[in-house]
């Protein structure tokens, strides 16, 4: 159990293993289903400046979470924590604990590359590779080296994300022919495709039209039943849309002029909108700030 | 501008928009980018006007097929044949080495610097890679003759045989292939760090490694800068003469065999087009034949790798 993350001999069944419900490998407190994410007191520095800190939360099983707050406020850096992306900017340097199924994701030894099979991720802009539609699929599976049917795999991840109807025509064209929100569908069947247990959406319609929006909303409230997922949104409707729980997160200046962001309020979706515990929530969340 | 206030039935006062000024500097200086842009067509236009004079006089007085047919290349002999395929093949042997050096070292360098480098290591190492594109050819001539010759023939282990002579392709072709590396790593290189960041950010959110970020995305991403690259690390390699002069010998040989001396088509072109050459002789017309010969297989070259990456590349927006 504590050297899953190393071992990379058994790809295709990685979630399984690891994410039994009501296990709390580490003893913590059992509610319904033990959190699939949780951090402790993470602080995420950029060249020794706090970006984010003492960020302490637990991220449920099969849940939408969402990260709101103003811009600049770290809600991109904390997500980017949860899979070690931090790690490919040299500057950055994350402390604390980010425990992913009670093993840390720091911890020594622990490959950021192996995290990423685990914990996937789509990002602001589209980013398919310059590559056929199948060919981005396949991607994921293929550098993993998944021993698995690739056709069966790309029908299932585009079907999962909506796509399959749309391409099954021309899965051998590029993908950059397609329109921005069917790219990002396709981004998001790529990461299904590997197989993961989480999915990081990092502001994942902030480049797209309401329509295309509303597609990958529908989307995202139905890959819940199967994955955990972390959304970042500069849309508050969005997070009341497709969200179950939502973390408000916002900028704090120190005496140098430093911003860093914290957590003010982490709860229900539905209490943070209408009975938000900090006045700083209730400003931004009534659109009084923000 | 009308001062009038808004109601519809008083009529504003016409704005007057000024007619065009004739605007001559502006015309001068398209005029001087126009030029600029087509010194070069021109040149070349001139060149394959000026070869093919000559060219075509040649061969009224030595037979197409005997250019490409005979086996020998001794034009100046009593006996005179003019076969080119000994210098053809002179210039390719040389080229096959370099190529077998200078491409993978040079997209190696570029690999390394553009994805594996510190920003330190590479803010040092970029600049003195292109530095060395600067060296003089004729210097990398003489560290091939009295470096790398003798390191070869030192250490020439006993079981291949015979160790090369002083003057061997394969010495030349070595250098050429060293030299070409900056020019291959450079322009490489500006084409994989021009890939943009995010798609390497998604391939390694789907738990790829650095080698596999590098080798099927950026690489095949930048191919079309990468293909560009190597066009011109080879046809420096194929044109030029100092080096191959000094290290290869100019002895006209028709063999692909590294250790023997050869004579490419630039260094027969440049030990025979001295000034004592007379005009009009046929020694005269045959460096133009040559000359034209080595015209059209660059042109094909680069054509041909043209094709190749639109056929290959993956274009990103």
């Amino acid at each position: 159990m504590a050297d899953q993350l190393q071992t990379g001999a058994d790809v295709k069944t990685a979630p399984p293993a690891i994410d039994a419900p009501d296990a709390a490998p580490n003893g913590g407190p059992t509610s319904s289903s033990a959190p699939v994410l949780s951090t402790e007191n993470v602080h995420v520095f950029y060249d020794g400046i706090p970006a984010v800190k003492e960020v302490t939360m637990d991220i449920p099983r099969h849940r939408v979470t969402a990260f709101i707050g103003p811009s600049g406020c770290g809600k991109s850096t904390l997500l980017r924590s949860f899979n070690r992306m931090n790690d490919l900017i040299p500057s950055a340097e994350v402390t604390g604990k980010v425990l992913y199924h009670g093993q840390d994701l720091y911890g020594s030894g622990v490959d950021p590359v192996e995290v990423r099979k685990h914990i996937g991720m789509v990002f602001q802009k589209p980013n398919p590779f310059p590559k056929s539609i199948y060919d981005n699929v396949a991607f994921g599976p293929k550098v993993l080296g998944m021993k698995v049917d690739m056709d069966e795999v790309v029908e299932n991840s585009l079907r999962h994300a909506a796509l399959w109807d749309e391409v099954k025509d021309r899965l051998k064209q590029s993908a950059f022919g397609m329109s921005g929100g069917q790219q990002q569908r396709l981004c998001i069947a790529r990461a299904l495709a590997t197989n993961p247990d989480v999915l990081l959406m990092d502001e994942p319609c902030s480049a797209l039209d309401p329509i295309a929006t509303g597609r990958i909303e529908d989307l995202m409230v139905r890959l819940r039943e199967e994955y955990t997922i972390v959304i970042v949104t500069h849309n508050m409707q969005q997070a009341t849309r497709v969200s179950d729980r939502t973390a408000f997160l916002t900028v704090e200046l120190d005496e140098q002029d430093n911003r860093t962001g914290v957590v003010v309020e982490y709860d229900e979706t539905e209490k943070v909108f209408s009975q938000p515990s900090d006045s700083r929530t209730e400003a931004y969340v009534t659109g009084r700030i923000g | 501008m009308s001062t009038d206030s808004p109601p519809a039935s008083s009529s504003p006062a016409p704005i007057q928009l000024s007619r065009q000024k004739a605007r001559y500097g502006e015309r001068v200086i398209v005029g001087f980018l126009i030029f600029c842009a087509v010194v070069s067509v021109l040149t070349t236009v001139g060149i394959v006007v000026a070869l093919v004079g000559p060219t075509i006089e040649f061969f009224r007085e030595v037979p197409i097929t005997d250019f490409f047919s005979a086996d020998e290349w001794a034009p100046f002999f009593a006996d005179a044949s003019f076969g080119v395929f000994p210098i053809v093949v002179g210039t390719l042997n040389v080229t096959f080495w370099a190529i077998l050096i200078g491409l993978p070292l040079g997209l190696g360098a570029a690999i390394f610097l553009s994805e594996y480098a510190s920003p330190g290591t590479r803010k040092v190492l970029k600049p003195t890679l292109e530095v060395l594109e600067g060296i003089p050819t004729v210097a990398y001539g003489f560290f091939a003759l009295t470096f790398v010759t003798p390191l070869i023939r030192d250490n020439w282990p006993g079981f291949l045989g015979d160790p090369p002579g002083i003057f061997s392709a394969g010495a030349a072709g070595i250098v050429l292939g060293v030299m070409i590396v900056p020019t291959v790593a450079s322009i490489s290189e500006d084409a994989m760090s021009a890939v943009p960041r995010s798609l390497r950010e998604g391939a390694y959110a789907l738990g790829s490694t650095k080698r596999t970020v590098a080798l099927r995305v950026v690489v095949p991403a930048a191919l079309s800068g990468i293909v560009a690259s190597f066009v011109l690390g080879v046809s420096r390699a194929i044109g030029e003469t100092i080096v191959v002069l000094i290290a290869a010998g100019n002895t006209p040989n028709l063999t692909f065999n590294p250790l023997e001396s050869i004579q490419t088509m630039t260094a027969f072109i440049a030990t025979t087009a001295t000034g004592d050459i007379g005009v009009g002789t046929l020694e005269f017309k045959t460096v133009f034949a040559v000359g034209a010969l080595l015209f059209v297989i660059t042109l094909a070259m680069n054509a041909l790798s043209i094709w190749l990456v639109r056929r290959f590349r993956e274009e990103y927006e």
